[in-house]
């Protein structure tokens, strides 16, 4: 097997805030009954976390799950371990209506980082970005600028932003133009 | 002339010179000016010329308002027109020239317009331009098209050099305006704790006030101001922004913010403009009044302005428009005009007052010495590039009895209306409010939210109060009824009690004097900037023109950049009386967002060069781009139409890939095709209701090719699906419509048979897909190893997951070409390793990359239809000879029923054919076949239409494909189709399987 | 610029984030049925000035179809509720009642 490599290969550029494509992350897309106990304890056994409620993110580093829609989640292992994840995962569900697929290479992951980090955001996503309406812990689907997109923070000052790989050249584009010097919004830290 | 004195000016910094061009003359203004005042200061009252009659045109006003100072500014890629010259804010280097003259401001050919303007009345075009018919097209139209708009479009070479961007914001209370009553309503609104931003034009805060004087609470309002300002920025939970103006309120409370961010000082990093995209829960519209002009002939020459400009220029700038100046009102306020100007020392010669008594302001003027003439009026401004002297009379007469005085500038109110345009946007609705003769927002019928409740509260002038004590007493009111409304609850603090001199009750004045006759009316301005006269709206008026909106277009009142900010009461209060009707019988016209112009690049934000849309690409992209790709948009995708080598031509290079993919061994990026993974116990079930075959037999391990119909019937989407497992199918899409399929699967599952036990995920973008394709195909797949890819192990229409050399992949043993072909699915990240082994491996076998121009010639040569080309959402199965794959077994499917219609089962329905030239050539992409007759409006019939047409490498000729009336049927026969060259092509109706009728090929 | 609330993922969206998906209600009708009925629901939409039910998808979001209930005319939004249902829910139909009494829709009223 040949060494993969993520859609932008570690990118990265310094303005407002600073921009980086965080590389290959292990994603599996999982769809089934979120109240089911059997999901709930493959998830667990994946992450070490519980199976989130509406809009959360239980993400530590590279692992995690987060809440995409009412059937449907989002969880997050180191790449190297996606295929061995998604097999036990696929076992521990086999019973049950469900599905566990492997996305980690349909995706790109980005991460927005410094105090202007939110400016950054809210340049691009129609959504309310002040501490008080997005912080740690939440997860929020939305588009940014023209295309779909996802994230939420790793801490106070970092956001985690995923798209679709194919997307990846634009989104991070989209992010240098949205954090290049002198654009400080300073709406959210006076 | 105008100058600037040595005192005064509260927002110049004299200690800051700055340098400025105006048509080429570099001037001298200071720190603070606006390039209004500066110009003022250089005794450059003259400023362009009005657009139909080219009559030269001063300053008439100081802020968003001015119709007349509009001006060209910046050079080359940063050239913009039509800038107002007030709310310019004047830096060092700016340069700006004067519009809409030649060949200069001074001498202005176009003038002669103004000595013809009594042949140039309202609705001239509508009259003049209708006959002789042919006329139109070679002189009426480029007539027209010559003295179109007002100032000049950049240079077509030139890109705007600046960036923009957007900002989404959210506040629970939104306020516009940073004057007094938008401070205090912010002040009164945050103190309930609601999230409050303030957004005001310009770059100070105060608004009129510390022009206008007064105190509160027994401080002067300007200290007052300060220290709200301060208050504010120290609360937490109020954002404050200056130059920003409020340019639109939308719908559930969305509202536009129009950000000037480096307009002011273009050295500046960062973007020119930033447009807010504000969701509010309240929005208070403290946006002010607009002095109203008078209506007297000759209002329009330079030296003429609205008596608060006059104002405004000599406190805030310290500028004078002139040494003897004459007052006309119908009001009181102008008094303070009068007073301010005297004690500047500026020669205050008369103060008409078109009312029988005034109030303490004009006892006030008296004392100073100001002439004050009650019941008088201005018959007549007389003057051509600068007012020399006003002919005054009676208010109450034709204008006769005139007593001629010599002055250079003039001062005119006419009243004040409150500046309700954002109020008015998104549906609220006006009063007409007698004693003040304005229109003031309708508290009762505000614009609805989503709970149907009122969202938006005007405050201060801008809802009819014209006092200092009544504007503070309201915005503080609009301010916590705000907050209320939000969701807080505002603290029980007293307003701050304003005290300003009393006034006298105003008189409304629409003309001047009050039955002045023809010669003085049709030299009347109403609006300055598009040249319409009050002889105008009366001319519309006699021609039965009743509706203010109709009267608008007719005579382009209010239709200029300015919106008729100055002239739009004016002129509905002419038309009420030309019509004998009331005012507010009249009506208003419909007030338009943006407030003043936004520039283009603000409304695009960051969409402009690379990131002007995106650009989906596969994991081989960069590859493609390395080695010539010509670029073909798909969707939102880019795929590579041909690989083009040094010294080939698109064509030349499409040829060759033709040729190599049928002889040797070509390589398709297939990544871009949709795949959708559908599970579940109920899967099988719902892919028959999907699709039009039937895909819940498919065994485990095998492909079929199906059609998907829309309810209608028609053709939406075609691909390979695969069956993986018991409950599990991958379902191929066409490039465009994987996101559409999709959610075309997700509706159905969600809204209609949300109990079928089906889930769907998207996982096109997991794999790079490569086509590996021709004679060579399973050669170059055997020399890199791994899984058995023979005939036997690998049959046709099956798929094994395995290795190929040391990539994980999925084999599909699929063909869109007619040759032996795999499509091989691994992970994305692999995608370019794949690819390069591939063509690695396949140097021996002659491999070459081929585009989708290839793809597309190798399936119709096939007679393989494609969605798109054979399809346009009118075509059903039937018409393309798929029969075969709408199953007979299935009692339901999307596009069963439809497919019973009586239209669907027309024989005379189109339907696919191929077609041969008879000479070769290539037949002109979507020509239409024509038959025997005409229609009604004389044209041929028409009997079908190319639906593909390329010309074949392999055969040698043109191929195409079309769908022909009766064309099964009518085998042999030549059908013609004109070309847009004039040409007309014949092809012989064949069929449409051009090459390897047997597929014999593919089968190996 | 409309906002709707997201009765899937409860967030309030603005129009930019969704997409419009017609008429709420429709009742499918297949082989079998006859011309008539067939084309009505192909074609016969309500265009209603007042009180309208629609169907509305978070498209740039958790991507849930979900059901509205508004007026055309003030654009007031009266409630949002799941697109598994064949009938606005009792709630909704309150909600209206309370603010346009004696609206009726289709058989709903």
């Amino acid at each position: 097997m040949s060494e993969p490599i993520s859609a932008l290969n570690h990118a990265s550029y310094d303005g407002i805030a600073s921009v980086k494509e965080c590389g290959l992350q292990g994603m599996i897309t999982l769809r089934g009954d979120l109240s089911d106990k059997l999901l709930d304890k493959a998830v667990k056994d994946a992450t070490g976390q519980k199976a989130p409620g509406q809009r959360e993110a239980l993400v530590k580093g590279d692992t995690g799950v987060c809440w995409m829609s009412s059937d449907e989640l989002l969880v997050l292992v180191p790449y190297a371990e996606v295929g061995a994840k998604l097999l036990a995962m696929t076992a521990a569900l086999s019973g049950t209506h469900a599905l566990a697929v492997n996305v980690s290479d349909a995706r790109a992951v980005f991460s927005v980082s410094g105090s202007h980090a939110r400016d950054v955001m809210g340049k691009l996503a129609p959504v309310d970005f002040s501490p008080q309406a997005f912080q740690p812990g939440q997860i929020r689907r939305t588009r940014l600028a023209q295309v779909a997109g996802a994230f939420w923070m790793d801490d106070a000052d970092t956001f985690r932003v995923v798209c679709f790989r194919s997307a990846a050249d634009y989104v991070f584009k989209l992010l240098k133009t949205a954090a290049q010097p002198g654009s400080e919004v300073g709406a959210y830290n006076r | 002339m105008s100058t600037r004195l040595t005192k005064q000016g509260r927002l110049i910094d004299r200690s800051k010179k700055i340098s400025f061009t105006f048509n080429g003359t570099t001037m001298q203004g200071y720190a603070g000016d606006t390039l209004a005042s500066a110009l003022l200061a250089n005794d450059q009252m003259m400023m362009g010329r009005s657009f139909k009659y080219h009559r030269p045109r001063g300053v008439v006003a100081s802020g968003a308002e001015e119709p007349n100072a509009l001006v060209g500014l910046g050079q080359g890629n940063r050239f913009e027109p039509n800038q107002r010259a007030t709310t310019t804010e004047l830096f060092n280097g700016l340069t700006s020239v004067s519009q809409n003259h030649w060949p200069n401001l001074d001498f202005d050919i176009g003038a002669v317009n103004t000595a013809l303007a009594r042949f140039l009345p309202a609705g001239f075009y509508y009259k003049t331009f209708i006959h002789p018919k042919p006329f139109w097209k070679h002189i009426y139209e480029p007539f027209i098209r010559q003295s179109a708009g007002l100032g000049k479009a950049p240079d077509k070479d030139s890109r705007d050099a600046d960036t923009y961007e957007h900002f989404y914001a959210f506040t629970d209370v939104l306020v516009i305006g940073g004057g007094v009553a938008g401070l205090q309503a912010a002040r009164a609104a945050a103190q309930s704790g609601a999230k409050v931003m303030l957004i005001e034009q310009s770059a100070h805060w105060g608004g009129r006030a510390p022009v206008d004087g007064g105190t509160v609470d027994g401080q002067p309002v300007d200290k007052f101001v300060e220290q709200l300002v301060s208050e504010l920025e120290t609360m937490k939970n109020v954002t404050l922004r200056n130059r920003c103006m409020g340019a639109g309120v939308y719908d559930h409370g969305y509202a536009l913010g129009y950000e000037r961010l480096t307009d002011h000082n273009p050295g500046m990093q960062g973007p020119r403009h930033r447009l807010w995209r504000i969701r509010a829960k309240q929005i208070v519209t403290a946006t002010g009044a607009i002095e109203r002009p008078l209506s007297f002939a000759g209002n329009d020459v330079p030296g003429v302005m609205l008596a608060s400009a006059m104002r405004d220029y000599l406190v805030n700038w310290g500028v004078v428009p002139g040494e003897r100046v004459i007052i006309a009102t119908n009001n009181d306020d102008a008094y303070r005009s009068a007073i301010l100007l005297k004690q500047a020392g500026v020669d205050v010669l008369r103060v008409v007052d078109a009312r029988a008594t005034a109030g303490p302001l004009a006892e006030e003027a008296r004392q100073l010495g100001i002439r004050v003439d009650p019941g008088k009026a201005i018959a007549k401004v007389k003057g051509g590039k600068r007012v020399k002297s006003v002919q005054l009379c009676n208010q109450d007469g034709i204008g006769g009895a005139r007593e001629e005085v010599e002055a250079d500038a003039v001062a005119m109110s006419g009243g004040w209306s409150p500046v309700v345009h954002l109020w008015s946007h998104c549906g609220g609705k006006l009063i007409w409010d007698e004693a003040q003769a304005h229109f003031r927002p309708d508290p009762t019928r505000p614009p609805l939210g989503a709970d149907g409740e009122g969202f938006v509260i005007a405050a201060g002038s801008a809802n009819g109060p014209l006092a200092l004590g009544d504007i503070l007493a309201d915005a503080d009111a609009a301010g916590k009824a705000a907050a209320k409304a939000a969701g807080h609850k505002p603290k029980r603090a007293k307003a701050p009690v304003g005290e300003a001199s009393s006034e006298a009750p105003m008189e409304p004045v629409w003309l001047m004097p009050a039955n002045a006759d023809i010669q003085l009316r049709g030299k009347a301005w109403l609006d300055f900037q598009n040249d319409v006269k009050v002889s105008d709206v009366q001319l519309a008026a006699r021609e039965g023109y009743e509706s203010v909106e109709h009267t608008k277009r007719y005579t382009t009142l209010g239709m200029a950049t300015d919106q008729g900010k100055l002239s739009n009461i004016n002129g509905l209060a002419i038309l009420a009386n030309a019509l004998d009707a009331e005012i507010p019988q009249v009506g208003t016209t419909t007030f338009r967002p943006p407030y003043t112009p936004i520039s283009m690049g603000a409304i695009g934000g960051e969409a402009r060069g690379e990131v002007f849309q995106p650009i989906r690409q596969t994991p081989m992209h960069d590859w493609h781009d390395k080695h010539g790709a010509d670029w073909e948009p798909v969707g939102h995708w880019r795929r590579t139409y041909a690989y083009v080598r040094p010294g080939e031509s698109v064509h030349d290079a499409v040829n060759r890939e033709v040729k190599n993919t049928r002889d040797n061994l070509g390589l398709l990026d297939a990544s871009t095709l949709g795949k959708l993974i559908v599970k579940g116990p109920d899967a099988g079930r719902f892919l028959d209701m999907m699709y039009t075959n039937m895909m819940s037999t498919l065994k485990v391990g095998k492909c079929r090719y199906g059609l998907m119909c829309s309810e209608n019937g028609f053709l939406i989407d075609d691909g390979v699906v695969a069956r993986i497992d018991e409950d599990t199918w991958l379902c191929h899409t066409t490039t465009g419509g994987a996101e559409r399929t999709h959610g075309h699967m997700e509706e159905w599952l969600q809204t209609e048979w949300w109990d079928w036990k089906v889930y769907v995920a998207n996982v096109t973008e997991q794999y790079a897909q490569v086509a590996v394709v021709g004679p060579n195909a399973r050669k170059v797949l055997e020399k890199l190893g791994g899984m058995d890819v023979s005939k036997e192990a690998l049959p046709f229409m099956e798929w094994r997951d395995g290795k190929i050399g040391d990539f994980d992949c999925r084999a599909y043993r699929i063909s869109f070409s007619g040759e032996l072909s795999y499509e091989i699915a691994v992970p994305a990240s692999q995608g370019q390793a794949f690819w390069d082994a591939l063509l690695e491996a396949g140097q021996e076998f002659g491999v070459m990359p081929y585009g989708t121009e290839c793809l597309h010639i190798l399936r119709a040569e096939k007679g393989f239809i494609m969605i798109g080309d054979e399809t346009d959402g009118t075509v059903i199965p039937q018409d393309l000879g798929l029969h075969w794959a709408l199953s007979k077994k299935k009692e339901d499917y999307l596009g069963k029923r439809a497919h019973d219609r009586s239209h669907m089962t027309d024989p005379d329905r189109w339907k696919l054919v191929g077609l041969e030239t008879v000479d070769g050539s290539v037949l002109p992409d979507g020509a239409y076949a024509v038959g025997e007759g005409v229609n009604a409006n004389g044209q041929r019939n028409m009997i079908g239409r190319v639906t593909s047409t390329y010309y074949s490498a392999n055969l040698g000729r043109g191929i195409a494909m079309g769908l022909i009336k009766h064309g099964p049927d009518r085998m042999g026969e030549i059908v013609e189709f004109p070309g847009t060259d004039d040409k007309i092509y014949k092809a012989k109706i064949v069929d449409p399987i051009f090459y390897d009728k047997d597929g014999e090929k593919q089968n190996v | 610029m409309l906002i709707l609330r997201c009765p899937c993922c409860g967030v309030d969206a603005e129009e930019t984030e969704l997409a419009a998906g017609g008429e709420a209600h429709l009742k499918r009708f297949g082989p079998g049925s006859s011309d008539d009925d067939f084309h009505d629901y192909l074609f016969m939409r309500e265009n209603p000035k007042g009180v309208h039910f629609e169907r509305w998808r978070h498209a740039n979001g958790c991507g849930k179809w979900f059901h509205v209930a508004r007026c055309t005319r003030t654009l007031e939004v009266f409630g949002t509720y799941s697109a598994q249902t064949t009938e606005p829910p009792q709630e909704i139909k309150d909600a209206i009642t309370a603010k346009r009494p004696g609206w009726t829709w289709r058989e709903f009223s």
